[in-house]
């Protein structure tokens, strides 16, 4: 069976929000559309999103380092969310491992909202429904497009690519890969709800250069004053023909 | 979590409901254990079942305000196989028509035996129809119950006392309420429901307070280090992504001091358990017909309060998400 999912690398997210913003704009004039926003140029906005970007510090100052993490519904492959709905307007897709809320079924009761521990449904104040993120359901699978944009709108607005969009039950897939290669993780699995998608952790990057890579024992124009064991004699370079 | 009004006065009025009615037909069972004289059908059970009915439909009203598609309401029949809130959809219509019917069978008077068991219990319909909404009300304690604690994530409900809690406190209301209304018409069961209800508020004292222990010694099984996957000691959250508003910051915060809510607690914990008992106690000595009144009312208004720091009390594991605005 295939599941969908996102593998999420905090190691190159910079937080820019390009996800949250291009998500916003596909997803309220696609196919899950509205997403309203109540008094956006007022006093208290609110809105509805499906992405949201946080920022959270870690360590003691000064020694600290920012993580910007993208938050998103997670696809659980055993979702809390969906046994708990009386209407059955809440459902994981059976072909591609998606959860989705029927937008005519939802009563509007709240109940899944309160069964995810990771808050990541939101209702939709409007038109009285619940919402989530819907991995672009009606992006992925339409075969109109070309098979490069047949992705999630985050992961094609990311610019630093730190967002990989596949199939996490086919081991040879990107993110299969990178789950496996990178120390892919999931969020709060102490619960059980065997989230689909996954974040890659922040890693050190660090070169290690040695001394002597810094300096060229052949340098012809002797820069630097680089002391041979025995004498080198002219370089090819140094004789003139 | 934020307590939804609609959710309080759905849950403790069902109870009132529910308890009520069960305290009609603990009299249909005493009257024919002849413990305690036949009551006169018409008045005593017809009107009771009615006085039930009400309760039940107020609370199925005030349910309705907490959907955002009222309309869609009869689709929460078809997920009973998963879900409890699609169970109690199901059970408390079931228990109304239950209700409905034995009001019914009392008040055109078809009580007469249908069959003798032992030659001694006359059964006639209204027992049977009564014995069928008595497992309809505890059906129903169970699942209003268990739409909360059969969350894992919400530890303060995810426990068995959440059942016997919602089950005790919905009968003392409903034999307190059976006794206030048996002072008002003046008939003679007051000690008789009295009774019971200071026997169920006081069972109801002892499990609401292990819930409470229970509560304080809890343990978040989460934290931050597993909500975001960053495994450091030092820890905190700059920025929740937004400086507005959003479902995630109004539905899951109850947004009151500490202070404020110790103060409900302690206004619950005396209103709902000792001091309607104090006031029914003084109504036996005083043989007062009000006093029993002002114990229900007392009693629903720590209801109302309990029920609400029931909600404010579970911490949503979501909300370790939501620390800081920017």
């Amino acid at each position: 069976m295939t599941q969908l999912a996102l593998v999420i690398d905090l190691n190159v997210c910079v937080g820019c929000h390009a996800c949250v913003t291009s998500c916003k704009e596909w997803n309220s004039s696609g196919w899950a559309g509205p997403l309203p926003d109540e008094r956006p140029y007022d006093a208290d906005p609110s809105g509805v999103f499906f992405n949201r970007v946080q920022t959270f510090e870690v360590g003691c100052f000064p020694n600290t380092e920012t993580v910007h993490f993208p938050k998103s519904c997670l696809h659980c492959e055993d979702p809390p969310c969906v046994p708990v709905c009386p209407t059955g307007a809440s459902y994981k897709r059976e072909d591609n491992g998606i959860v989705l809320v029927d937008y005519d079924k939802c009563i509007g009761c709240k109940y899944c909202a309160w069964a995810c521990p990771y808050g990541a449904r939101e209702i939709d104040a409007k038109n009285k429904v619940m919402k989530k993120c819907t991995l672009c359901v009606d992006r992925v699978t339409d075969e109109s497009l070309p098979e490069s944009e047949r992705k999630p709108a985050c992961v094609l607005a990311c610019p630093t690519s730190a967002r990989i969009f596949g199939d996490i039950h086919d081991p040879d897939s990107a993110a299969s890969v990178a789950i496996r290669e990178q120390g892919g993780y999931q969020l709060q699995p102490e619960w059980g709800t065997q989230p689909a998608n996954h974040y890659l952790p922040r890693r050190r990057s660090q070169m290690q250069i040695h001394e002597d890579e810094l300096i060229r024992a052949d340098n012809p124009l002797r820069k630097e004053e680089v002391e041979m064991p025995i004498e080198q004699g002219d370089t090819l370079d140094d004789v003139a023909w | 979590m934020h307590p939804a009004f609609s959710v309080i006065f759905l849950t403790t009025l069902i109870g009132i409901g529910q308890g009520l009615f069960l305290a009609l037909y603990t009299g249909q069972v005493y009257a024919l254990a002849n413990l305690i004289p036949v009551q006169e059908s018409l008045g005593f059970y017809a009107i009771g079942s009615l006085v039930a009915l009400l309760f039940l439909v107020l609370g199925l009203i005030s349910s309705v305000f907490h959907l955002g598609r009222p309309e869609r309401a009869w689709r929460a029949v078809t997920m009973w196989r998963t879900s409890w809130l699609s169970r109690e959809v199901i059970v408390l219509p079931l228990f109304m028509f239950l209700v409905f019917l034995y009001g019914v069978i009392h008040f055109y008077g078809w009580t007469q035996p249908l069959f003798t068991v032992a030659d001694t219990l006359a059964v006639d319909l209204s027992l049977i129809i009564g014995f069928m909404a008595s497992i309809a009300a505890f059906a129903l304690f169970v699942c209003t119950a268990m739409i909360y604690a059969s969350l894992k994530f919400l530890q303060e409900w995810h426990t068995p006392l959440t059942v016997l809690n919602y089950t005790l406190l919905g009968l003392a209301s409903g034999f307190m309420f059976a006794a206030a209304f048996s002072a008002y018409v003046s008939l003679g069961l007051v000690s008789l429901f009295g009774t019971w209800a200071v026997i169920f508020t006081l069972l109801g004292a002892i499990s609401r307070a292990a819930s409470l222990v229970r509560n304080r010694n809890l343990r978040d099984k989460y934290g931050l280090r597993t909500a975001i996957g960053v495994r450091h000691p030092t820890l905190k959250q700059l920025s929740q992504g937004f400086m507005g508003g959003a479902f995630n910051t109004r539905e899951f915060f109850h947004g009151r001091t500490p202070a404020a809510l110790r103060l409900i607690k302690v206004f619950f914990m005396l209103a709902v358990f000792p001091l309607p008992i104090a006031l029914l106690a003084t109504a036996y000595i005083l043989e007062s017909s009000s006093l029993p009144i002002a114990a229900f009312a007392l009693q629903y208004l720590g209801l109302i309060a309990e029920r609400w720091y029931f909600f404010a009390e579970a911490k949503h594991p979501q909300n370790i998400y939501y620390q800081s605005m920017a």
